[in-house]
């Protein structure tokens, strides 16, 4: 959820969307870019979208939405079929995960038991924006975990005694409305760690890979099956699962002259931080830091549309040329969920709607069918 | 004068040690960087102490123990160090974090010591006086920004620098004092329970923890000696080790 109409010089002069100074935002734009997004999300149901998404992320024009609880609410009650996937709650960055089990219990309760609960670390700048201790970021993460699936399942009052943590008295009203609970998913940008502890079999959590080039994506979803085979049982496709930017036009020329601009304004401008920003230490392992200061310059430096398409980190051409690139992508993977996005950096809302009607129409069907 | 390299066990912490000289004991806590090697102001002092220059838990060839979360565990081990190696009369001299940890030790247990040197020391927090992010800095700036000499600063960076250390020791410094960031909101109060002589030494051109911060110190210490040095970044002992050394002995 962009602030799609940021001033692009200044953002570049800046060297960074995160952080850039709030004198460059205006209510007005943002009233009016907020609900065109909810627009959007709202017509996801219409077109038959399986699910809609909504992520968190904290001061900057890359997201408006420090807060999914207000979006996923909206849509609850806007909507009525479709999943509302928060993707996800940052949990080691509120200062209580109780918080977050009661919101979205009250969502899924709400929306008739539509909720799918993701829960993330938040990203590396986010760590410098609340002050939160990102060498604890793990811990945090998992005891909040812990806490928010005992809340919801258990039988109140009990107490949680963690060593970030402490409740005397845990006893959750409302608990959700699907049992056990919502089905929970873990984003990443790819992390041996978290795919150890999503597979784990007390877990079996369906693992996103986010925008990340497509052998990524590939060697990642393997790690995640191998991972589950190594616990002794084979993944469910339904375990796996893509984030991509995609967009679909009327044939593969005018699709790529529409999209290049806004792409690649999203990888170039939205999407971009300095190192010390984006990986504070203690938030990935030192070895995992050491592999991106290796990969630095590639990292950090302007990918063109045409790159990003031969890396297969943006999916874009005809309805023929996008099925076929997910329908091999399928074959390798086997992800049993795809999630498109739909809207990236300043793609407006003629082009997202567009954009929308074409793969739900013309590319959606025939994707759910190979599963 | 020559420093030997050991390591002695404290607290089930495999820690590295640098000694050298003779005298009465004088322990060097360093700060944010680390301590890799024996610098000049180390042999200056070795001629009239037994110095001791131990990497701290977490940074360097130390061990990171588990039981290491805040700046409170780095100043119990401390004086457990002390205990251990029977050290009495000790003088210490910290610099940066070393001078927090140092701070932290003697608002705690005095009974080791013989003195405190406050180099531009962490810890204490001021209204109106803002640190350097050194966590946003990239690590070329942060070097530069240590040094009103820029010499120095080349010199530094000339040095080939070990990646997992710096890793190892960004991350320690970060476990220790992202937030509060380089301060411990508590210790201030406790202050006045330092009874022994402290003297404080700040660099004026300080662009990581600004001289501005020396007067809360001195509000909190009325006692303690305040030497400002003239010409001098957050690193008096390296940028000035000559009026540095002489301060410590005189």
């Amino acid at each position: 959820m962009p602030y799609a109409e940021v001033d692009v010089a200044a953002a570049r002069a800046h060297g960074t969307v995160w952080g850039l100074p709030n004198k460059h935002y205006d209510a007005q734009v943002a009233h009016r870019l907020y609900n065109r997004f909810l627009d959007e999300l709202e017509y996801g149901e219409e077109l038959g979208f399986d699910a809609v998404s909504v992520n968190e992320h904290h001061q900057t024009a890359y997201g408006l939405m420090p807060s999914p609880i207000v979006t996923a609410s909206a849509l609850a009650r806007r909507t009525s079929k479709v999943k509302i996937a928060i993707l996800g709650s940052a949990l080691p960055l509120r200062s209580h995960p109780m918080m977050v089990a009661e919101e979205h219990a009250m969502i899924d309760v709400i929306s008739g038991g539509r909720l799918i609960s993701g829960f993330v670390r938040g990203i590396g700048a986010e760590y410098h924006t609340f002050g939160v201790n990102p060498t604890f970021s793990h811990d945090r993460f998992h005891e909040a975990h812990d806490l928010i699936v005992r809340a919801w399942t258990e039988k109140g009052p009990f107490a949680f005694e963690g060593h970030h943590y402490r409740v005397s008295y845990v006893n959750l009203w409302p608990q959700p409305l699907q049992k056990p609970h919502p089905p929970i998913w873990i984003p990443s940008q790819g992390s041996k760690e978290t795919i150890d502890w999503a597979a784990h079999p007390d877990r079996r959590y369906t693992y996103l890979q986010t925008f990340s080039p497509a052998k990524v994506v590939a060697r990642y979803l393997k790690m995640y099956r191998d991972t589950c085979a190594g616990f002794g049982y084979a993944a469910k496709d339904s375990q796996l699962g893509w984030a991509v930017p995609v967009y679909v036009g009327k044939d593969d020329e005018s699709a790529r002259r529409e999209a290049k601009v806004h792409f690649e304004t999203f990888r170039n401008v939205f999407v971009r931080m300095p190192l010390e920003m984006l990986l504070p230490p203690g938030y990935t392992s030192r070895e995992s830091l050491k592999n991106v200061m290796k990969a630095k310059a590639q990292m950090f430096g302007d990918v063109t549309i045409e790159q990003a398409l031969e890396l297969g980190l943006f999916v874009c051409g005809s309805p023929a040329t996008v099925l076929a690139t997910f329908k091999n992508h399928w074959q390798e993977m086997r992800f049993g969920n795809l999630l498109v996005l739909c809207q990236f950096g300043t793609l407006p809302a003629d082009l997202t709607r567009k954009n929308m009607e074409l793969f739900a129409r013309e590319v959606m069907p025939a994707l759910k069918a190979l599963a | 004068m020559n420093f030997t390299e050991a390591f002695v066990e404290v607290d089930g912490c495999k820690t590295h040690l640098r000694r050298g000289g003779s005298g009465e004991p004088l322990l060097f806590l360093h700060g944010a960087s680390g301590a890799p090697a024996v610098m000049p102001f180390m042999e200056k002092l070795a001629q009239r102490f037994d110095v001791l220059v131990p990497e701290h838990p977490g940074w360097g060839q130390s061990d990171e123990p588990e039981w290491l979360e805040n700046i409170h565990d780095v100043a119990y081990f401390y004086l457990d160090f002390l205990k251990k190696l029977n050290l009495k009369n000790t003088t210490v001299v910290g610099s940066s974090m070393g001078g927090w940890i140092a701070m932290e030790m003697a608002v705690r247990d005095t009974s080791r010591l013989k003195s405190l040197v406050l180099v531009s020391p962490a810890g204490v927090a001021a209204p109106g006086v803002r640190a350097a992010d050194i966590f946003l800095m990239p690590p070329e700036e942060l070097v530069r920004n240590l040094f009103v000499d820029q010499k120095l600063a080349e010199a530094r960076l000339a040095q080939p620098e070990n990646i997992d250390i710096a890793l190892k020791n960004r991350h320690t410094t970060a476990r220790l004092a992202w937030e509060p960031r380089l301060h411990d909101p508590f210790l201030p109060k406790w202050l006045h329970r330092i009874d022994v002589p402290v003297k404080i030494v700040w660099g004026r051109q300080d662009r990581i923890l600004p001289v501005g911060l020396s007067d809360e110190l001195k509000r909190r210490m009325p006692n303690a000696q305040l030497h400002i040095l003239e010409n001098c970044g957050h690193l008096p002992h390296a940028e000035k080790a000559d009026e540095f050394v002489d301060i410590v002995c005189s």
